[in-house]
This record gives structure tokens, sequence and C-alpha cells, in this order.
């Protein structure tokens, strides 16, 4: 059990993520203090939240790149409420905003199951369609902090034991999701639908069904991260959270989760988006310029989809070997 | 280096003709099955040689050897005499060797010149494609083998037939000495096969050499020179076709040793379990009924695409059929999806563990318990003990032999594999299983234990289905064998009327 954690993905990933520590504080201390590793917890905790979504997603040999999309409309959607209507406690906002995601990421799920279109077209389409309505109802001018009541911008800067509630937020995401994949029927069938589509099939999964599911949780997170985001940045508008779906997606493949599907795990995209922000945080205290920061962050990508492919060549090697033993 | 046995083998010397390409001592090993065993294979200009066996002769990875995709564990590759290698699929076709497949390798969007032309289409101006030029070229070549097909469509426009044709044109194009066709007839029409009868003909008269795959042997006889017999990797015999007759060669193809031992069983049938009547579907199978009872094996033999697993898969739910019922237990039943049939008791073991089987990625335990889980479950939520106990239970039934049920299915040899699939299958708990070439790519040690496990299986009173391809195994485990041809029914055989070469002729259609 032991030999088999260490020589996981996610103890690589682990070892990954304390040598880049231990490099970063022999040049710059300050950054590993407790109360910057919180900061920079809270900090990637929106990577995180999207980040477990897309990687349900992912498992099920789809892809969602309207995740942003999603974020920025549902924080638009709320922001404009929250002007309308000052008063209206935080529970009625997250739930706006979880069940307008949770609609988008339908959408998504449904053309992508009842529709058979490439998942890849759909999002593509949708992210498109999600800021073009972004746009519409805000006729593109932006909602500012000093318009957004103070109860909406303080939620997720609560503290509560030394972290934000936004990084709670991710917590408790992080874990409920686990007990999803781990210990559920769904989560089952998320991993036996991308791991291979004809035997679940036969075992009588609908596998549509489970990718209509997969989308409809990673629409869920996003809409939730919607108004975390909005309120923590304290500004709505057209553009926010641009490109953030790349990112994302990154986290996830840095984590270790299978591009052609059913490989991957929430520890798995908790550690990448980790990596990810761990990366994009030290930069620039450790003074590198914002051009590097790109290539290093994507450099950071190239490699870890390297050794997943170096992952997966070394288990053809393995039956070899069996094979030579067999002989 | 010349040996004397070298000089005896060819008694008639230099008046026998030389083979263009030649296999001499051709050995394959997979992992647990020897596919190939020192095997031997002359390719002679100008003459058609039949390559004939039953499925999992080797024919098909004698093909792939011929053409670069799989590399020999011992033997030679001869090209005129001399010995080579084909380390890459390319440096065949360099060799003039070029294969027509059963189901045509070429590609739908491009058009029929490009197809013909691909990797060598003459250049023009700085290197550019010619593209009058290659028209033109692909025109000639298509005029000289009689098709009528113009080279700027649309290769998903034509027919299967036409598809053919392009296939034989690109051949002929990069100047091949050796063609390769593996049952080039089986998709086509009587007429078309008259056709491509003369084609081969023509490519005779030019002095190709042509290996010809097929199990049809009213076709050997038509066009076929020389012939070779492969059974279970192994040359059996050759020679030319004037010398033998239909007779010597089902006899080459299905005569073996007697190195399978079956289990002993004594059939005791109980009542109707399974009733099929009128299944059709569009285009698969047609009228298909039958019935099954408790403790019975029934055998569906075949030759392959003779709709036999299509059906199976119908009746399990994947594809829907056109017309007829299916009655379990006297009452009738619609099935309309996999869960369906899971849950009216019939379950399905398909012959492709690799795609329809088993999730590799994931552990043994949770790969047995998948179909079996909306009943050990609870709101939704998993009991991993209920889980691991149904897992051990069934994984000990069928002796499987791994490290833990928590390894990867993806780790374990094919036997197992087959294993966890059957074990899931048996979870559910059926009254009828269906099992899809049993023992097929299943080394000789697994074989046995899942023909035991079969009878078994029958002996407890569950219904079996017998999809095999394999003589020995239908004749050795099942009480009733169905013989299905071009998606019908042809015969129903008790098991004392059981003769190889009546399943042949039957299947065959001669």
């Amino acid at each position: 059990m032991l030999k088999r954690f260490i020589t996981s993905r996610e103890a690589l990933l682990i070892g990954a993520i304390v040598l880049l520590l231990g490099l970063i504080s022999s040049r710059f201390p300050g950054f590993v203090t407790p109360a910057n590793l919180a900061n920079v917890f809270n900090d990637t905790s929106p990577l995180i939240l999207l980040a477990v979504g897309q990687m349900i997603v992912i498992l099920t040999k789809c892809i969602d790149l309207s995740v942003a999309a999603n974020l920025a409309l549902t924080g638009m959607v709320v922001s404009m409420v929250n002007v309308a209507a000052p008063g209206l406690p935080i529970a009625v906002i997250l739930a706006i905003a979880v069940g307008l995601g949770t609609l988008l990421g339908m959408f998504n799920g449904l053309l992508v199951w009842k529709l058979a279109i490439p998942p890849i077209v759909v999002t593509l389409g949708t992210m498109t369609i999600f800021r073009g309505i972004i746009f519409v109802i805000s006729d593109g001018k932006w909602v500012n902090s000093h318009e957004m009541s103070p109860t909406f911008k303080a939620f997720p800067r609560t503290e509560i034991l030394g972290l934000p509630v936004l990084g709670w937020i991710a917590i408790i995401a992080v874990i409920v999701f686990t007990v999803v994949m781990t210990r559920t029927t769904l989560g089952r069938a998320f991993y036996a639908a991308g791991g291979n589509p004809h035997a679940a099939t036969y075992a009588g999964i609908n596998v549509g069904k489970t990718q209509f599911w997969a989308f409809t949780i990673s629409g869920a997170l996003a809409g939730l991260t919607g108004y975390l985001w909005v309120s923590r940045f304290a500004v709505s508008y057209v553009d926010i959270a641009g490109g953030f779906e790349l990112d994302v997606v990154a986290a996830c493949v840095i984590g270790g989760v299978s591009i052609m599907g059913g490989i991957g795990t929430v520890a798995g995209a908790l550690l990448g988006a980790l990596f990810l922000g761990i990366i994009k945080n030290a930069l620039p205290v450790v003074d590198i310029s914002p051009f590097w920061q790109l290539a290093i962050s994507g450099g950071a990508i190239i490699i870890a989809v390297a050794l997943n492919a170096q992952a997966n060549r070394e288990k053809g090697r393995i039956i070899l070997k069996r094979a030579e033993q067999a002989t | 280096m010349l040996k004397q046995s070298d000089i005896i083998l060819t008694p008639e010397g230099a008046t026998e003709d030389a083979a263009v390409l030649a296999l001499e001592g051709i050995t394959k090993t997979f992992p647990g099955v020897k596919a190939l065993s020192e095997v031997s294979l002359r390719l002679v200009p100008g003459k058609v040689t039949a390559l004939i066996g039953e499925n999992g002769a080797g024919k098909s990875t004698v093909v792939k050897i011929l053409t670069g995709i799989y590399q020999p564990d011992g033997g030679t590759i001869l090209v005129n005499g001399k010995s080579t290698t084909f380390p890459v699929p390319q440096a065949a076709a360099d060799h003039g060797v070029t294969a027509i497949h059963q189901e045509t390798v070429l590609f739908d969007e491009l058009s029929v010149a490009e197809n013909i032309f691909l990797g060598h289409a003459p250049r023009g101006k700085f290197g550019l494609i010619d593209l009058k030029a290659m028209n033109r070229k692909a025109q000639d070549i298509l005029a000289g083998i009689g098709a009528n097909i113009d080279p700027e469509h649309k290769l998903k426009d034509l027919g299967i037939a036409n598809k053919h044709l392009v296939a034989i044109a690109r051949a002929l194009s990069i100047d091949a000495r050796v063609v390769i066709m593996d049952e080039p007839t089986a998709a086509l029409s009587h007429k078309e096969i008259e056709e491509l009868y003369e084609l081969v003909e023509s490519l005779k008269a030019q002095g190709k050499a042509i290996l010809f795959i097929s199990h049809k042997f009213d076709e050997i006889f038509r066009i076929a020179d020389n012939y070779t017999v492969f059974r279970d990797g192994q040359l059996i015999g050759d020679g030319a076709i004037a010398d033998v007759t239909e007779a010597d060669l089902v006899k080459m193809m299905v005569g073996r040793d007697v190195s399978q031992i079956f289990p002993a069983r004594t059939p005791n049938p109980g009542e109707t379990v399974l009733k099929v009547a009128g299944y059709s579907h569009p285009t698969e199978f047609e009228d298909i009924g039958f019935t099954l009872r408790k403790g019975e094996i029934l055998g569906f033999y075949g030759l392959v695409g003779a709709g036999r697993s299509e059906f199976m898969q119908s009746l399990f739910g994947i594809t829907r059929p056109s017309a007829g019922t299916v009655e379990i237990d006297g009452k009738t039943v619609q099935i309309k999806s996999p869960a369906d049939a899971v849950e009216n008791g019939i379950v399905y073991v398909p012959e492709d563990r690799g795609r329809q089987g088993a999730i590799l990625d994931l552990p043994i335990f949770q790969n047995v318990t998948l179909p079996s889980l909306g009943r050990i479950s609870g709101r939704g939520f998993l009991k991993l003990a209920e889980e691991f106990k149904l897992a051990r239970e069934y994984t000990e039934r069928l002796d499987l032999r791994a490290a833990s049920l928590d390894t990867h299915v993806g780790n374990l040899s094919g036997g197992n594999q087959q294993k966890v699939v059957i074990a899931k299958w048996l979870a559910t708990q059926p009254k009828v299983i269906i099992l899809d070439e049993p023992t097929k790519g299943v080394d000789i040690g697994s074989k046995a234990a899942v023909h035991e496990f079969m009878a078994e299986l029958a002996a407890q009173g569950l219904a079996v289905i017998m999809v095999s391809s394999e003589i020995p195994e239908i004749m050795g485990m099942s009480d009733r064998v169905i013989v299905m041809r071009e998606g019908r029914i042809i015969v129903e055989l008790a098991d004392r009327d059981l003769q190889p070469e009546t399943l042949v002729r039957h299947a065959a259609g001669i």
C-alpha cells in the first residue's frame, strides 16, 4: 500500500511541490510562512474548484472549455442581482450562482448526450455564447466595487481559523467530490464510461447520461466559483477570467488526469492546481519577468504531459517483462 | 552457406519457379500464444497461391509479417532469394509487396486519384503535387483494370466493389510484384466477384505473384494455382491445387492431434428458459429462432462475418432488431438496452475483451461488481465491503490468481482478463450466459480452465450459448450446434451428428 503511494502520481506531485517551495524559499524565505501559504492556497481556490469539475469531465473522455465563460456569466448575473436587490441574503445569491451554473452545464451535457456533438465543439460554442450573453445583459458595462453591497463582497473574504471562506469552500469541495468519486455509483460510472465506453455500455451504464452528469457538476462548480470570483475581486465585466479554462485544463493534465479519459483523481486535480498556483504566485516574488512566467508555466505543462506519456509507455514494458518470465 | 538439406528440399532444382517472395521457418509468439511456428510460404510470379486455414490458424499474422506490420521472432523473409527484413510497412512496400484488406484501408475523404497515389504522387514545379498528371495516370491505371471510375471523385462516394478496385489500382501504381488479397470477395455480389476473378487473371498475366486468402472453396478451385494450408500456426501442407480435392483441403484444415481434452459431461437439460423467434435485423441477420434449455450448451458455429456476434449483440440489447420475439421462462420480454438484458437474466461476454469486456484502468473488484452495483449499493453510495465480498466470491470460483483484487485489470494476462469478464457477468446471477469466442487469444492452460468452468455452469443449471469459430471447441463442448451463414441459420445439428467436415461444409456453403 505504502509502496504504491510512493510511486503514485500524487506522491510525485507532492514531491515536486515541496521541491518547488524549497527552491523558492532559498531565494525568498517569506514565501513559505504559514500565512503566505494560506494566502497562496486561497488565491488558487477558484482554480481548484474548476479543476475538480474539469477532472470529472475529462475522465469521461470529454472536455469543458466553457467553464471560464460560465463563471463570468454567473458572476455577472449575481452582481447585477446584487445591484438590483442589495438586501438579498448570501444564501440566495449562492443558490442563484450554483443553480445558474448547473443549468449552463446541463445545456452542454444535453448537447453532448442527445445530439452527440463532440464536446470540444459544444463547449467552444457555448463558451462564446455565454460571453455574448454577458455583453447583452450588461450592455458591456462593468459592475464595480462601489455598486456591490458590503455583505456580497465580504463573504468569500471572511476568515475562519486564518483561512478565508473561499479557501474553505475549495477544501469542502475537494472532500465532497473525493467521496463522490470513490464512494458512489455515479463516481464509479465516470471512471467506467471514460475508461472503456464499450465495456461500460455492456455493463448497463448509459455513457451519454454519465457524460451529461459530468458537465452538470462542472457547470455547478463554475457557477459557484462565478460568485466567489466577482465578490473577491469586487468587479464584474464581460472578459473576467478570460482564458482561465486553459489553466483549468492544464491543472488537470499536471495532476495526472489522462486526456484520453478513465484516469484521474480529485487529489490529482487539487495538486495540479496547487502546483500551477504556486508557480504563478512565486514567480513575481522571485522577480522573474512576466514573459518568462508564462513560458515557465507552459514548460511545466509540457513536462507534466511528457511524464504522463512516459508513465503510459512504462505500462507496455511491464507486460513484455512478464511475457519473458512466462516463457 | 548451402547445406546438403537445402539441395534435397528442391528436387526440381532450377526448373522450379523462383519465388519472388518467400517465408522460411517463420515463428511468431505473442504473450501466451504461439501464433506461428516455423511456417514457410512461397509466392511465385504469375501464380495465385491460396492460403487456407481456420480462424486462428495464423493467416492474418502471416499477412502482417509480409507487410511489415509484425516482426517475426525467427526465420527469414526472402525477396528474390535474398534474405531481407521488413522493419516497417514502408520497407515491404518498397519491395513491391502490397495488401488489399478485407476492409479496405483507404481514405474516404480523399479523391480516388489521391488514394491511388498517396505517398508517391507525381511531382511538378517546386515539388508540389502535379494534380493533372496524377488524375491522368490514375485514369490510365483504372482503365487498365477495366474500372470505370472518375479519379476525381471522393472515395466515400464509391461502393465497396469499386473501393476494392481502387485498392488494386493503388497496388499497381506502386509497381507491386506481390499482391495480397485478404478475403477480397467477402463483401462482393456475385457479378462483382466475377469481375474480380477477371482482374486476378489479368494481374497473373502481368506476372504479379498473388496471395489469395479465402474461406470459400469454389473460389479457391476457380482461381488458385497453388495452395498452402495452415492449422494452429503450423504449415500442414502445400502444393499445386490440381493435385488435391476439396475433401483433402477440408481434412488438412480441420484434422488435428487430440491435444485438447474437453471435460466429460452428462447433459441433463431442464425446462426451456429462452425462446427466440423470428429475430431479424435490416442488414445483419434474418429470421433467427431457437430454444435453449436449462443446463444446456448451445454452440453457434459459422465463418467470421456470418452474423453470429451481431445477433447476440442484438439479443443483449446493444442494437435493436426489426422483428422477432424473446421469451424468458415462458414470458415475453422487451430488451431495449443491456441494462434490460441483465435485468432479465441474459448476459453477454463479448469476444473483444479489450474493447468491450474489461475496463483496464479499473481494479479487478470494480470490474467484477460494475453491472451488479445497483443490487449492492444503497441510495447511490457504494458498499465497499459488499463489493469485495462479491468480487472475492466470483473470482475464487473462477480460480483467478492475482496479487490482490486491487490489481488493475490491465496488468493481468489475457486468460485472467477473460476470467474477470466472466466473473463480472456471473456476479449478476444470470439465467442465460452468452460466451462469444470464449477462448480466443487464450493460452492452452487457461482454455482448459474456461471449458471446465463452462461445463460446471451448465451442470449448475445455467443455459449457455457459446459462439465459437474453433471446430474442436464447438465439437467438444456443445450439446447442440446451430450453424449460421450469411445472417441465417443454415442447420441445427445434434451432438451425435457432429462431424468437422459437416460443420465446414454448412458454414462455407459447399
